[in-house]
């Protein structure tokens, strides 16, 4: 019931100054229409590039590193000596994940895993008379497929090929365009040890990545073996898991068990993602300046209402209304504001983000057009519903408090 | 200077009332005032300006609080209520009438009469539409129910405020120089209604004025002087 006349007034006060009101609430309606379409832009941008990275790289790669050199034997059995070493010379030893064919067995046991041995090295490309420098993948194109993209990647020819072909190789299409290379033709490569074959082009593809089309190759891992001169032996253990969220705490445990370093696709794009909690940061502050300014508004509004309507405050005190029912008329007032804002902040957030959803964006190196990755979740309208709840009745909050402390003998004794 | 009538609890009771507003000067508004009204009177309370008679009328109706003393309604002393508490004796108890009507001007008149009972809450929807109009009704303006204040000319208006005070049944009015701002024609309404709603419905009228004529309508006036009851008469 005193919620009721509360409302009420506050219905009739709201009505009254239509025009203050509608502006009022516009301003809301913005800010949460912007905020609705940033936040599904930038996170619907962000998914798709994170979706990117897990689909072209493993999740977790394990190398024939170690993150730091091995320490002294002396160091060791005296770790509280006075010991001081110079001068030593580093060990030789052959480079090469050790038994990676029984790792990667285990690893392939586990549900939702797939693992794959492969040798990453260096070589030269070389055909008619002109050379290209590119990064060796010998890999297992049945895996690879899981692995990453690269085979939907594939212009022409597929990496199944170097299966059905000796000798084969498959290279981006910015090499193949450079040295003039197409399909089915022999390319010299010849490696840092001075071996030299000759190999077919068996595959094309196009990623879109400069560095990836111009200056990497894939081949068996034992062509890879025989070319780079390391029989038998892988450098990386690829993983692909069912959870990527969980790669970050698998790496460690593969390293702190084997000893090899272990990279997760977290610590390889360490710096990627925190470019991405800059740009969260820039835009949502951006978006809580709108919402901001918003509530600025509504609290201008309600203050000004408060000073007008100081009279009315004193005569309903004086009718009876206790300060309580004041505050409460000015508060419904806010939250009012904040809620008519908040469905037209939707509605405003659908239609933009149906304008977004329609514009088509050309991604230099790719011939296709795409569309706006846009992430249309509850989310991003439960947020901006509630931004705008929130700052409507904190600005109408200040205002509130002021007229319930009105003294109504003050108003009247100054107005007869 | 006060009868004490023996027997009967005064519906108001100032007891050493005395109210210092709280300045870079102190100005001392009414002084150790003592002041039984009973049930049904109706008292005129005059003086000079600045004399303190609005002052003692917001302390009466509990819209001022007494630097000293105590303010008994109903026998009851008020003093260590909360503001809320005093807001609801306010309620049922007190109506007030200024010298300007202060409708809220997003109401119609009906709307505006009607609201001190909605608040309360004692009656149902349908009650309280019926007794907001027959109060319309008993001061001539029902057919003017569905219109905004400022529609109204300004006897009319006052008239609305009238019945708005009423509007909980309380047991005292008190009014703040009603006819200031009214004309000859209008405050003669006014002043017949004030003297109807004590001598014909038993209601304890307490009218601040200075006009003369209204005055000497109460059968008590009550004259002050510089914060201090000059002289309580009783025709």
């Amino acid at each position: 019931m005193f919620w009721g006349v509360s409302m009420g007034i506050a219905a009739a006060q709201l009505r009254y100054r239509r025009r203050q009101t509608i502006v009022s609430t516009l301003g809301v309606a913005l800010g949460v229409g912007f905020f609705v379409a940033t936040s599904a832009l930038m996170s619907g941008s962000e998914k798709d590039m994170v979706q990117r990275l897990l689909d072209n790289a493993p999740h977790i790669t394990v190398k024939d590193e170690f993150r730091a050199a091995a320490p002294q034997p002396v160091f060791i059995a005296f770790p509280e000596g006075a010991i001081a070493l110079s001068s030593t010379k580093p060990r030789e030893y052959l480079r090469g994940i050790k038994n990676h064919g029984a790792k990667v067995e285990e690893l392939s046991r586990q549900p939702g895993v797939v693992a794959e041995a492969a040798l990453m090295g260096q070589a030269i490309i070389r055909y008619a008379s002109k050379d290209a420098s590119a990064g060796i993948a010998g890999v297992d194109p049945e895996k690879e497929r899981f692995l990453t993209t690269i085979e939907s990647d594939m212009q022409q020819g597929s990496l199944m090929r170097l299966r059905t072909s000796s000798q084969g190789i498959v290279i981006g299409q910015g090499m193949a365009v450079r040295l003039g290379l197409s399909m089915d033709d022999l390319a010299t490569v010849v490696s840092p040890t001075g071996l030299v074959r000759r190999m077919k082009v068996v595959g094309i593809f196009r990623t879109g990545n400069l560095l990836l089309d111009e200056g990497q190759a894939y081949m068996l891992i034992k062509d890879a073996q025989v070319l780079l001169d390391k029989p038998f032996i892988a450098n990386r253990i690829r993983i692909k898991i069912a959870d990527p969220d969980t790669a970050e705490d698998i790496a460690a445990q593969l390293e702190s068990r084997w000893g090899y370093r272990t990279e997760s696709w977290q610590e390889v794009n360490r710096d990627f993602l925190g470019l991405f909690i800059i740009r969260n940061t820039i835009t949502y502050s951006i978006v809580g300046a709108i919402m901001a300014v918003a509530s600025f508004g509504i609290f201008n509004i309600i203050s000004t209402v408060v000073m007008e309507k100081r009279r009315d405050i004193a005569i309903l005190m004086s009718m009876g209304f206790r300060a309580g029912d004041i505050e409460r008329i000015f508060l419904v007032q806010g939250v009012f504001v904040g809620m008519i804002g908040m469905v037209f902040g939707w509605m405003l957030g659908l239609v933009l983000l149906q304008m977004l959803g329609s514009v088509e964006i050309s991604v230099p190196g790719l011939m296709d057009t795409q569309k706006l990755p846009l992430e249309k979740g509850p989310f991003q309208f439960g947020v901006g519903g509630l931004f705008a709840l929130v700052s409507a009745v904190a600005a109408a909050w200040f205002p509130a408090r002021k007229a319930a402390q009105v003294r109504p003998v003050d108003i009247i004794r100054g107005a007869t | 200077m006060n009868v004490a009538d023996a027997g009967e609890t005064p519906v108001i009771e100032l007891r050493g009332v005395t109210r210092i507003l709280q300045e870079t000067v102190p100005v001392t508004l009414v002084h150790d005032i003592d002041l039984i009204i009973q049930r049904g009177e109706f008292v005129s309370v005059t003086g000079p300006s600045g004399s303190g008679k609005s002052s003692l009328l917001y302390l009466l109706g509990l819209l001022d609080l007494p630097t000293r003393g105590q303010v008994l309604i109903d026998g009851v002393d008020t003093s260590g209520y909360s503001s809320d508490r005093l807001a609801d004796v306010r309620l049922a108890k007190l109506g007030f009438v200024f010298q300007f009507h202060f409708l809220l001007p997003e109401f119609t008149v009906l709307q505006n009469v009607t609201l001190p009972m909605i608040r309360l809450g004692r009656l149902d929807e349908k009650a309280i539409r019926e007794r907001g109009m027959a109060l319309l009704r008993d001061f001539e303006i029902d057919d003017q129910a569905r219109k905004r204040p400022d529609q109204l000319s300004g006897g009319q208006r006052q008239r609305v405020a009238v019945a708005r005070a009423l509007a909980n049944d309380p047991a005292v009015i008190l009014a703040d120089e009603p006819t200031g701002n009214l004309d000859t024609r209008n405050s003669e309404i006014v002043q017949g209604i004030f003297a109807d709603l004590a001598a014909a419905q038993g209601r304890t009228v307490i009218a601040v004025t200075h006009d003369q004529d209204f005055a000497s309508s109460a059968p008590r006036n009550v004259h002050l002087i510089d914060g201090r009851i000059d002289s309580d008469v009783r025709r």
